[in-house]
């Protein structure tokens, strides 16, 4: 399965029903709350200048990826601050590595999965709220402060990428607002992002030298990741369901 | 044989009423516990994981909730269906679709993950959610009953104004199943929902659900508040009952054989109908077995009469089967892992491809029951200030009805 290269990243039809639908969103928690939705956007006081003009997306090389290493889990935990409770059913996990055995030829790989920041996100249309929300650059969030913990996002996710928050929290980051009873996942590292920097879990894979996640702006063409897109095989999760996620998979 | 003209009564308060009041008032204080227990603890307390993220608050929740436009047939059937026997039930049908679901409700907001944020579902609507339609259809759905009860019972009100009344309240609780059955068949991610028989489903469950608990309501109301009921009536509604039943199972007939012949749904199917341990028993035992084939068995195929005892069992059995095709439903829906990569064997510390397991917790047990408590309390408070229940219901004065 290739990157539907055919395919504008950004769908004019599908954006402009779901921008009519963040207007909504955004209106009501503009008008409500003003200070401190911000905040609960992922910690950017960006927000308001986010780029429409970007679609940021993550290439995973799975041959990159050793079976052996989890830094980018422990970078994640690190930058937004979860962790685990010794409950591993009930603990949030907002990246995870997944062990891959090919039932046919019993090949294994190894790779990281996250929310997939789709472009058409089940989690957002269910979200009775509006608490699920896409910004204008792709990246998919939850508000923190409309988040009523329904878990519709959860059910309604095909990458089991969402967690709740089942006990009270203590010593959050100040970018990464969490709560008890509210769904989270990952940001993308969003306040990095609108910083100019790139995610944690990228950082640190980078940092052990394997090179298996490329970040960048999946609308400009001399981007390394549209580059090695246009390059080499790459797939989505779950193609099936048409979501055209943000995360792409090589060498699975 | 004189025939009484239909005179409506609050039902008198008996000891045994005041027991039974007490007793559903014990049910809603532990509920009560329960729902704050899991407010302060947060969902660690559950049985709920990441895997399984709606748990038996959900079950008990989804069945009021059907049952309510199920309970709201009964007064369809004489101002839709101009079945004028059923006229004199009529107040009592509205007064429970209200109460179940407002039962039904209270479980659903207890089991938020921040009930405190209530007033923010009020203030924040995604119209692209059912969930936000089904908010509006439930809380629209007690405005209609409530109208449809008021031009019912005043006097004012021209009789005219029944049947409209009526036909808004079936069309409104048809939508209100339709979206409930679809907050399962618009999910996209999961095998065991993604389907449009999900609607037609939920509604043939309503069916039977709310009438199976009209039935027992309406015999222990009657019991406890010393009004007199025919046998014949209950008997008629029991064979209609029995009805519902068969429509249920061939609605989940055909979801289960259209799954089958995909290929991509053999696993969920598999699992299900075979493999799944307390969800296959739960579906071939209870919902199917005891749930469907025995009641149809008990009221079609037997002989004998129809008698109050046998209503009240083949409503119960029905009831139990609801319970248990709901638990599969959404138990098992989710407990069945998503295939994220087709082809390959998948391990993860997030339970990739495992079946995840749901054990439910005291709190959420006392919570769903308490649903049950609230709904019974309402119904029964409303039975006595309000004059819903005609002080004879005896099969001589309903015939003369048609």
């Amino acid at each position: 399965m290739t990157f539907r290269a055919g395919k504008d990243p950004v769908s004019p039809s599908k954006s402009s029903r779901r921008d009519f639908l963040r207007s909504g969103a955004a209106l009501a928690s503009m008008t409500l709350a003003p200070g401190v939705t911000l905040m609960a956007f992922g910690g950017s006081e960006a927000q308001g200048a986010v780029d429409a003009g970007k679609r940021w997306g993550l290439l995973i090389d799975a041959s990159k990826c050793p079976s052996d290493c989890s830094a980018c889990v422990t970078a994640c935990k690190d930058e937004n601050g979860w962790t685990g409770h010794g409950d591993p059913e009930r603990d949030v996990q907002w990246i995870r590595k997944v062990t891959l055995k090919d039932k046919s030829t019993g090949r294994k790989t190894s790779l990281p999965v996250m929310c997939q920041h789709c472009e058409s996100p089940p989690c957002v249309d269910v979200c009775p709220t509006g608490a699920s929300f896409k910004r204008a650059d792709g990246i998919v969030l939850v508000d923190k402060h409309i988040c009523i913990g329904c878990r519709y996002c959860m059910v309604a996710c095909p990458f089991s990428a969402r967690s709740f928050v089942h006990e009270p929290v203590t010593n959050q980051k100040p970018h990464a607002p969490r709560g008890i009873g509210t769904v989270e996942s990952c940001t993308l590292c969003v306040h990095r992002v609108d910083a100019g920097g790139i995610p944690a879990c990228v950082e640190a894979c980078n940092a052990q030298g394997h090179g298996a996640m490329v970040f960048g702006d999946l609308l400009d063409a001399d981007s390394e990741i549209s580059k090695r897109l246009a390059s080499f095989p790459s797939q989505a999760l779950r193609p099936d369901l048409d979501l055209n996620p943000g995360i792409r998979y090589a060498e699975i | 044989m004189a025939i009484d003209r239909t005179i409506y009564r609050e039902i008198s308060v008996t000891p045994h009423l005041c027991a039974v009041a007490m007793a559903l008032v014990a049910c809603i204080a532990a509920a009560s516990w329960g729902g704050v227990y899991v407010e302060h603890h947060g969902h660690s307390v559950t049985g709920m994981t990441n895997q399984v993220v709606w748990g038996l608050p959900h079950v008990f929740a989804v069945f009021l909730i059907v049952a309510a436009s199920g309970a709201l047939n009964v007064a369809s059937m004489s101002s839709v269906f101009d079945k004028m026997a059923y006229k004199p039930l009529s107040r009592l049908s509205g007064v429970l679709a209200i109460s179940l679901l407002v039962g039904g409700l209270a479980v659903l907001v207890l089991d938020l993950g921040r009930p405190d944020r209530l007033i923010v579902q009020m203030t924040h609507f995604n119209f692209m959610s059912i969930f936000t339609w089904n908010i509006l259809l439930y809380t629209g759905f007690l405005a209609v009953v409530a109208i449809y009860l008021w031009v019912q019972m005043d006097r004012n009100v021209h009789p005219k104004w029944t049947k409209p009344a009526g036909v808004l309240a079936f069309v409104w609780r048809l939508a209100l199943t339709t979206g409930t059955g679809s907050i399962f068949g618009w999910l996209v991610a999961r095998p065991g929902y993604d389907a449009a028989i999900m609607a037609p489903l939920f509604i043939a469950m309503s069916l039977a659900l709310g009438l199976a608990v009209y039935i027992l309501v309406l015999q222990v109301l009657c019991l406890l508040g010393n009004c007199q009921l025919g046998q014949k009536l209950v008997a008629r509604m029991t064979r209609l009952l029995a009805l519902f039943v068969a429509i249920v199972l061939y609605f989940t007939a055909v979801q289960h054989l259209t799954n089958l012949y995909a290929a991509e749904h053999a696993g969920f199917e598999a699992f299900i109908l075979r493999d799944g341990g307390i969800y296959t028993t739960l579906f071939w035992g209870v919902q199917v077995a005891l749930g469907g084939l025995v009641p149809i068995a008990l009221v079609w195929v037997r002989k004998t009469p129809v008698t109050a005892g046998l209503s009240a069992g083949v409503s119960l059995l029905v009831i139990l089967g609801g319970m248990a095709q709901i638990y599969v439903i959404i138990i098992g829906g989710q407990a069945y892992s998503m295939e994220l990569f087709p082809g390959f064997e998948v391990e993860s510390s997030f339970f990739d491809g495992m079946i995840a397991s749901y054990k439910p917790s005291l709190p959420e047990i006392s919570l769903g029951l308490g649903g049950v408590a609230l709904s019974l309390l309402i119904v029964g408070v409303g039975a006595r200030v309000l004059r819903i229940l005609p002080t004879n219901l005896s099969d001589q004065n309903l015939a003369a009805k048609g």
